[in-house]
């Protein structure tokens, strides 16, 4: 626990370092706020200049910089131009739908990679290990929105098995009461199985098309730490005293090997939280990546600095729970 | 001999590589009586692990048994498939392997990895199970057993991981239990306790075991009979003492010659042509230094602490004439490789001062020591041949190198001369000089290494281990070289060693640690033949003598 919170605090630096650098990006970026959001094109001078005032645009940037670090400090991220509500709020409600659709995806990716990458290393060479190789490669290769275009294509628009790709629920479906955010969740705590079946199947496929994505890293580093274990000198013990196939390589290969798929598995998460804004504006789902990147086209500032601040802090986050999960899994560590 | 266990007929191994099959075991026979202790004694690459791993049916995917039957109570192993090999495997032979760290899981409690073995073969429940392997830790007589079930593998020695491999392998009564290199890595002291209890376990349980070892001392010391391997073939098979008094086949009279005794010298071990070379220069009576001459070497007091706790290395002193030999012997954590890598100037002292040559260099920090034109006086030699060499580097490359980051040489026909000049004195053949470490032996690694450290003519070389890693007939070699080279050209020479035979025939004095302090010192021979300290003698005790026909027959 001590060393969790010194972690934590240690990653404070970093984080003022993303703030400070986020801020200096977006004012060297090209695009004038004050034009974009004065009435019309045909706006006069005076007035830019005065939503510049308004916005504060006027002071130096060293100045705009100080306003900014005691508003965070004071918890305000500011107001988005673009909705008219404050960031953190639209961060607030935007996050559970991102979060619910990367942490699905991640989910699948695993319970898919990791029997893949069992299988390719335990017949390296064989019929499995290429074929293992070659849906990764294909993974890969495709981009997310190809493959997500790709997936409506088949299962909405030729199968008809998908419901419509608009947002995380139909708008007939009345919603949960919200606890955790979550639809599925929520679903689920209210007791409302349709509901649930409804948000379900809205989810699998933009799951499904960023899972696609990585599989691939997360199976090789499966496969690679497999044969590692698989080829060492306790398997061999374990081997040489007869225990069962299923002991080998479940209980003695398979937990070793899964450690490094542990880090993996934080670093990709990680990226796929950023990365998801392909996927979610293919299936208009209104998570945070959307819309920051909406508010980056329209040079509003202060979604897109709240936006980094988040995924800088998800970030120190997740690479926490994973060495906590890597001290509970593998007991050298812990000691150290 | 009584009732037969385990007979190999004519049993051919192959393993298929990117070259081809290359075959590792060429018909070799052997039978193993109930309750009997084999020995198979042979060099690395002779085959005899090959072997084990056949009987117990744990060969790479890439080894394949080619020939021969191995029988084991009348049914050939070869042919076991599926759940018949599972019972084999562990309730009637089981194995014991070199590194017992890498054999345990290291996430896995050990209480948990004996009672998976437990549970495989007896249909008992968990508790039970557990019960169970908590007696055999008691068995194989680790402290506070309770307390260790829930041990990782990382939180024991070696020795006590060796213990625990042991009760796993002995946890479901095997009848047959082979031993590869059971003590091989493990302190002397640690390797008698070891192989002490596991031969008392075998004898109280009626094992048979096969003990697979390059040591001839240790196959000696424990087994009646002994099968010498040579290249995939048995090539003698005796007891102990007609294999020592009387060796019939030539490589088996070149592994008892090249085995040191507690009375061998080096000029005994080799039987090469290398002897003439070696016999000219021990015949020159060595140089006596002028009375009043300073020590090569001053140390006074050094103390190394790392970051917390007691100190590694705590107020040691020692002397060094030029061209001394002087040994550092002790157990692994008794300091002495950080005391040589504080002398080599690679690790900074705590405290204290090194001298050498009139000059004090305890405190130039190490990272600058490699400018300070005392640094090509003081080389190193290191313990692992394969890992100390740059894998991109030729052998000549290797020469070269302190050459010229030392010496200022610029790569043309000096260097290569100097180069050829070191090869040619460490008995490096000139035409692999252009190879790479993977393309050498181990031998010629360990003679790239010597070459290296001697390339700028130092005065002092640190030899940490040098042999450890060598097969004795190679061993026997480099102890002569090094033997010459200090004879030839007045190197001082401190060597580092957990190999008491070694440093007993190298070194004009001996030095034991322990815990970082020094026990006992002085000539190397007295404090070999009338140790002072107790710990001194366990040690002595500790090292597998080879029984000369004499004292067998007073035995007798």
């Amino acid at each position: 626990m001590m060393r969790a919170g010194r972690r934590l605090l240690s990653s404070l630096p970093a984080l003022f370092g993303v703030l400070v650098f986020t801020f200096l990006l977006m004012r060297v970026l090209p695009g004038d706020p004050a034009v974009f959001f004065a009435s019309g094109p045909n706006a006069g001078k005076e007035e830019i200049e005065l939503i510049r005032k308004q916005m504060g645009l006027n002071k130096s940037v060293p100045e705009q910089l100080v306003y900014y670090l005691s508003d965070i400090g004071h918890g305000n991220l500011g107001r988005s131009m673009m909705t008219g509500q404050p960031v953190l709020k639209d961060l607030r409600e935007r996050l559970p739908a991102s979060l619910e659709l990367t942490f699905t995806a991640l989910l699948i990716a695993l319970i898919a990679a990791v029997p893949l990458g069992v299988m390719a290393a335990l017949r390296p060479g064989s019929v499995v290990d290429h074929g293992v190789r070659l849906f990764c490669a294909l993974g890969v290769c495709v981009p997310t929105f190809v493959s997500g275009l790709l997936l409506i294509y088949v299962f909405y628009y030729l199968l008809g098995l998908a419901p419509d790709p608009t947002g995380r629920i139909d708008v007939f479906t009345s919603l949960p009461p919200q606890r955790t955010g979550f639809l599925s969740i929520d679903f689920l705590l209210a007791g409302d199985f349709e509901g649930w079946w409804a948000a379900c199947k809205q989810l699998i496929l933009p799951a499904v098309s960023m899972a696609l994505f990585v599989i691939a890293p997360l199976a090789r580093i499966t496969r690679a730490s497999m044969l590692v274990s698989l080829g060492s000198d306790f398997v061999r013990t374990a081997r040489s005293v007869g225990l069962s196939w299923r002991k080998v390589v479940v209980t003695y290969a398979l937990r070793n090997a899964i450690l490094p798929v542990i880090t993996i598995a934080g670093i990709v998460f990680s990226t796929m939280l950023g990365a998801n804004v392909l996927v979610e504006k293919v299936f208009s789902w209104p998570g945070v990546a959307s819309y920051a990147l909406d508010a980056l086209l329209s040079s509003d500032y202060a979604p897109v600095q709240g936006f980094v601040l988040l995924m800088a802090s998800l970030f120190v986050l997740v690479n926490l729970v994973v060495d906590i999960c890597y001290g509970i899994a593998d007991p050298r560590v812990s000691i150290e | 001999m009584s009732e037969e266990l385990l007979r190999i007929e004519d049993l051919h191994v192959a393993f298929s590589t990117r070259r081809g099959m290359v075959e590792a075991v060429r018909g070799v026979s052997l039978n193993v009586g109930a309750g009997e202790m084999l020995g198979l004694v042979g060099e690395s690459g002779s085959g005899k692990s090959v072997t084990g791993f056949a009987t117990t049916r744990l060969l790479d995917a890439a080894g394949r048994v080619t020939g021969g039957k191995i029988l084991f109570r009348g049914q050939d192993v070869t042919k076991l498939r599926g759940d018949d090999l599972r019972h084999l495997q562990g309730a009637a032979m089981s194995m014991i392997f070199q590194n017992p760290r890498a054999a345990l899981n290291p996430i896995r409690a050990i209480g948990l990895q004996i009672a998976d073995a437990i549970l495989t073969h007896k249909k008992i429940s968990k508790d039970a199970a557990r019960a169970e392997a908590l007696e055999l830790l008691r068995a194989v007589q680790i402290r506070d057993p309770e307390a260790r079930m829930n041990a990782y593998p990382h939180e024991l020695s070696g020795g006590m991981c060796q213990r625990v491999m042991i009760a796993i392998a002995i946890s479901c009564n095997p009848a047959l239990l082979i031993a590869d290199e059971p003590t091989t890595g493990l302190d002397v002291t640690t390797q008698k306790v070891v192989m002490d209890l596991l031969a008392d376990i075998a004898a109280a349980r009626g094992m048979a075991t096969i003990l697979i070892t390059h040591d001839l001392g240790l196959a000696a010391r424990y087994c009646r009979r002994i099968a010498v391997m040579e290249r995939g073939r048995i090539v003698e098979e005796a007891s102990p003492r007609t294999l020592f008094s009387t060796p019939q086949h030539a490589y088996t009279k070149r592994l008892v010659a090249a085995s040191p005794t507690a009375t061998s010298r080096i000029e005994d071990l080799v039987t090469e042509e290398e002897r003439e070379r070696y016999s000219a220069v021990v015949s020159k009576p060595r140089l006596e230094p002028a009375h009043g001459t300073p020590p090569l070497l001053e140390v006074r007091k050094l103390v190394k602490r790392f970051d917390q706790g007691s100190a590694a290395v705590a107020d040691f002193s020692m002397t060094m004439a030029g061209g001394e030999s002087v040994g550092l012997v002790g157990e692994s954590g008794s300091g002495k490789s950080t005391t040589s890598r504080m002398i080599c100037r690679l690790i900074d002292p705590s405290e204290g001062d090194i001298v050498f040559d009139g000059q004090s260099i305890g405190h130039v920090a190490s990272r600058d020591f490699h400018r300070s034109p005392l640094r090509k006086n003081i080389q190193m030699v290191f313990q692992d041949p394969n890992e100390s060499l740059n894998p991109r580097f030729t052998a000549f490359d290797c020469i070269a190198h302190p050459l010229m980051r030392l010496d200022g040489m610029r790569a043309g026909d000096a260097l290569r001369k100097r180069v050829e000049e070191c090869a040619d004195r460490v008995g490096l053949p000139l035409d692999l000089l252009p190879r790479f470490p993977h393309q050498l032996s181990g031998g010629q690694k360990a003679r790239v290494g010597i070459a290296r450290a001697i390339a700028c003519r130092p005065r002092l070389l640190v030899l940490d281990e040098p042999t450890a890693a060598l097969d004795v007939s190679v061993q026997a070699v480099v102890l002569q070289l090094l033997d010459r080279l200090r004879r030839e050209n007045d190197i001082a020479l401190l060597f580092v060693s957990h190999d008491l035979n070694v440093v007993r025939m190298l070194c004009d004095r001996t030095i034991v640690l322990r815990n970082g302090g020094i026990v006992e010192q002085g000539d190397s021979r007295a404090l070999f033949d009338n140790p002072k300290t107790d710990y001194t003698r366990k040690l002595v005790e500790a090292i597998p003598h080879i029984e000369t026909g004499e004292v067998l027959a007073a035995a007798l």
